[in-house]
C-alpha cells in the first residue's frame, strides 16, 4: 500500500462527476480529505490523501485527469529556497503537519514536502520569505 | 574568587600558537566528565555565539559632501527614512525602520544591502543655508562611496529571553513569530548553553572594549544594552531567569557579511535584523570554568502570554525542554520552535575558535566593567 497527498485543481465549471465516490468505490482507493475549498464559478482546490497500491494509484490519478481535473503530488506544489535558509525554525513553529521540523543535533531545519496540506502558515512565517505555493 | 590567570597570560599562549580553544557546547559537555580545575587547566578560551533577530540594530553612515554642499536633514534610502538630525552629512538608518507600516522592505534591508556592496538611492531636503545652499539631492550611494558605515546596535545579545505561548482563540504574529491559538506553540529565542552573557552571566570577563566576532568581522562591545537589568533573579546554577543583561556594539559595517547580517520581516509586526556576535571568554580560574560548563537543563526562563496583550507569566521551562521539541505547561504538552539561528551561532563559535587558535584574534581586558547594580524604569503617563 502506498499513501501519498495530492493536490486536486478543479476548473471553475463543475466536472458533474462525483470524483471522491469514484475513487472510493470504483477504485478502493482510501481517501483522506486533508482541506477543501471548491465552490461552483471558481477555482477549486482539494488537498488529499490517498492510499492503495501503488498501480491503483496510478489508475485513479489518470480517473481524475481525465475529469479535467488538476492532479499533482503535494511535494510538486510546495517550494522552499533552502539555499537561503538561516535555520532560524521560525516557519517549524506553526507546521502542525509536520513538515518542518528542527533536527535536534544538527540545528538545520529539515522539509518533507510529501506531509504538507497547503495551510499556507509557513509563508507568512517565513521571515526571510522562502516559501511559495504553486497554486492559482 | 582570587584571579588564577591574567589575560595577557591568555593572548601569550594564543601568540605562541598554544593556546587551546573550544566552544561553548563542547565545555558545556567536557563539564559532565571534568571538574572545574581540570578544566581550568586544559583550557584557556570558550568561544560563545549567537545568531538571532535583533531590532535594536543600525548604523551610522557618512554620505560625504556634495558640491554645492548639503545639511541633510530630512532622508530616506530605498526610501526608507534615516535620522538626519547629527550633523550636515551623517544619519542613522534603523534596522527597523520602513517607509510605510507593515512594508516588508526597512532599514535592515538597507543595511543587508549596503554590506552586500549595491547601490542604495539617497534621497534628501533641507531648507538650505548660507553654508550649505543645497536643498535636495537625489543620487546612489554604496559602502564604498561613503566614508563611513558604522554599525552600531543600541541593544543586541540578550542575556536569556521568554518563551512566548498564546493564550486566545486567535492567530497572533509577534516579534516572537507566529503564534497558534490555544497554545499551539512555544517561541523561544537563544542560542542556550551557546549564548555569549549566560556563560559569564556575571559579566567578570565582558565588559566596555570586549574585542568580539560582529557581523562577519571584529566589533566591540561599546557600553552596556539598553535595557540593561541586573534585577531578575538568579536561578540555582547563576544565571538570570528572564531577559537581563544586554550589549551595545559596534563594528566597520563595511568588513562584515551577509552571512552574519540578514534582514528579516515578521508577519504584521515588522522588520528586524538578525546579528551574528561570538564572544571569546578567557577562562581565567575556577569560577569562570565553572560558570562555561552551564548546560540547556541548567538555564531556566518565563512562559509568558503573547496573545493576550498582558504578558502574563504563566510558568517556566528550561532550555533543555525547549530544544527538544516539547514543554509541559499546566500538564498540556506544547510544540516548540527555536527563533535564532543554532545552525549559525555554533558556525561563528567555530570561526572564533579558529581565528584565536590561529593567532589571529587576541583578547581584551574590559576597559571597564558594567554596573553591578540596574534595574528598568516604567514609562509613566503624566499627562
Amino acid at each position: 500500500m502506498t499513501s501519498k497527498r495530492f493536490v486536486l485543481t478543479f476548473p471553475p465549471e463543475s466536472t458533474g462527476e462525483p470524483i471522491t465516490y469514484n475513487l472510493i468505490k470504483r477504485f478502493d482507493i482510501m481517501v483522506n480529505i486533508v482541506k477543501a475549498d471548491v465552490s461552483p464559478g471558481k477555482i477549486g482546490r482539494l488537498v488529499m490523501e490517498m492510499t492503495a497500491p501503488a498501480k491503483v494509484l496510478k489508475e485513479g490519478m489518470a480517473y481524475i485527469r481525465q475529469q479535467n481535473v488538476e492532479c499533482e503530488p503535494i511535494e510538486k506544489k510546495i517550494h522552499c529556497n533552502e539555499e537561503l535558509c538561516i535555520h532560524c525554525g521560525a516557519c517549524s513553529a506553526v507546521c502542525f503537519a509536520g513538515a518542518l521540523k528542527m533536527n535536534r543535533q544538527t540545528a538545520e531545519l529539515v522539509f518533507e514536502p510529501e506531509k504538507c496540506v497547503i495551510c499556507e502558515l509557513c509563508l507568512k512565517s517565513c521571515p526571510l520569505n522562502l516559501f511559495s505555493i504553486d497554486i492559482d | 574568587m582570587s584571579r588564577k590567570r591574567s589575560i595577557e597570560e591568555i593572548n601569550e599562549k594564543i601568540r605562541s600558537g598554544k593556546a587551546v580553544v573550544l566552544t561553548a557546547e563542547q565545555v558545556s559537555a567536557m563539564g559532565k566528565e571534568l571538574t572545574p580545575a581540570e578544566i581550568t587547566r586544559r583550557v584557556d578560551v570558550v568561544t560563545t555565539a549567537t545568531f538571532g533577530p535583533m531590532c535594536s540594530s543600525g548604523a551610522f553612515i557618512n554620505f560625504g559632501h556634495s558640491s554645492p554642499p548639503m545639511r541633510m536633514e530630512r532622508l530616506t534610502l530605498n526610501n526608507v527614512p534615516a535620522y538626519g538630525g547629527v550633523a550636515a552629512v551623517d544619519a542613522y538608518i534603523g534596522a527597523t525602520e520602513t517607509a510605510m507600516p507593515y512594508d516588508s522592505y526597512g532599514g535592515a534591508h538597507v543595511i543587508e544591502d549596503l554590506i552586500a556592496g549595491k547601490d542604495i538611492l539617497l534621497q534628501a531636503t533641507a531648507k538650505g543655508t548660507d553654508c550649505y545652499p543645497r536643498t535636495e539631492i537625489k543620487t546612489f550611494v554604496n559602502k564604498n562611496s561613503v566614508n563611513e558605515f558604522i554599525m552600531f546596535n543600541p541593544r543586541n545579545a540578550y542575556q536569556n529571553y521568554n518563551v512566548a505561548v498564546n493564550s486566545t482563540s486567535k492567530l497572533k504574529f509577534t516579534y516572537m513569530g507566529t503564534l497558534l491559538p490555544l497554545f499551539g506553540n512555544a517561541n523561544f529565542s537563544t542560542s542556550g548553553e551557546l549564548s555569549p552573557l549566560l556563560n559569564d552571566p556575571d559579566l567578570r570577563t565582558i565588559g566596555i572594549g570586549t574585542r568580539i566576532f560582529f557581523g562577519g568581522t571584529t566589533g566591540y562591545v561599546a557600553w552596556n544594552g539598553t535595557q540593561f537589568n541586573t534585577g531578575k533573579p538568579m536561578n540555582v546554577s547563576g544565571v538570570p531567569v528572564g531577559n537581563a543583561a544586554t550589549l551595545a556594539l559596534i563594528g566597520d559595517a563595511k568588513q562584515m557579511s551577509t552571512r552574519f547580517i540578514k534582514a528579516v520581516y515578521y508577519e504584521k509586526y515588522g522588520v528586524s535584523m538578525f546579528v551574528g556576535i561570538g564572544i571569546p571568554v578567557p577562562v581565567i580560574d575556577e569560577d569562570m570554568a565553572h560558570r562555561l560548563t552551564i548546560r540547556n537543563s541548567q538555564i531556566q526562563t518565563n512562559i509568558i502570554d503573547y496573545g493576550s496583550g498582558n504578558f502574563e507569566v504563566l510558568g517556566q521551562t528550561d532550555y533543555e525542554s525547549l530544544f527538544s521539541g516539547e514543554i509541559i505547561l499546566e500538564g498540556k504538552k506544547i510544540r516548540t520552535a527555536p527563533l535564532s539561528s543554532v545552525k549559525v551561532a555554533r558556525e561563528i563559535a567555530e570561526i572564533l575558535k579558529n581565528e584565536i587558535t590561529e593567532g589571529r584574534f587576541l583578547l581584551t581586558e574590559p576597559v571597564a566593567l558594567f554596573p553591578k547594580t540596574s534595574g528598568l524604569n516604567k514609562l509613566e503617563i503624566r499627562i
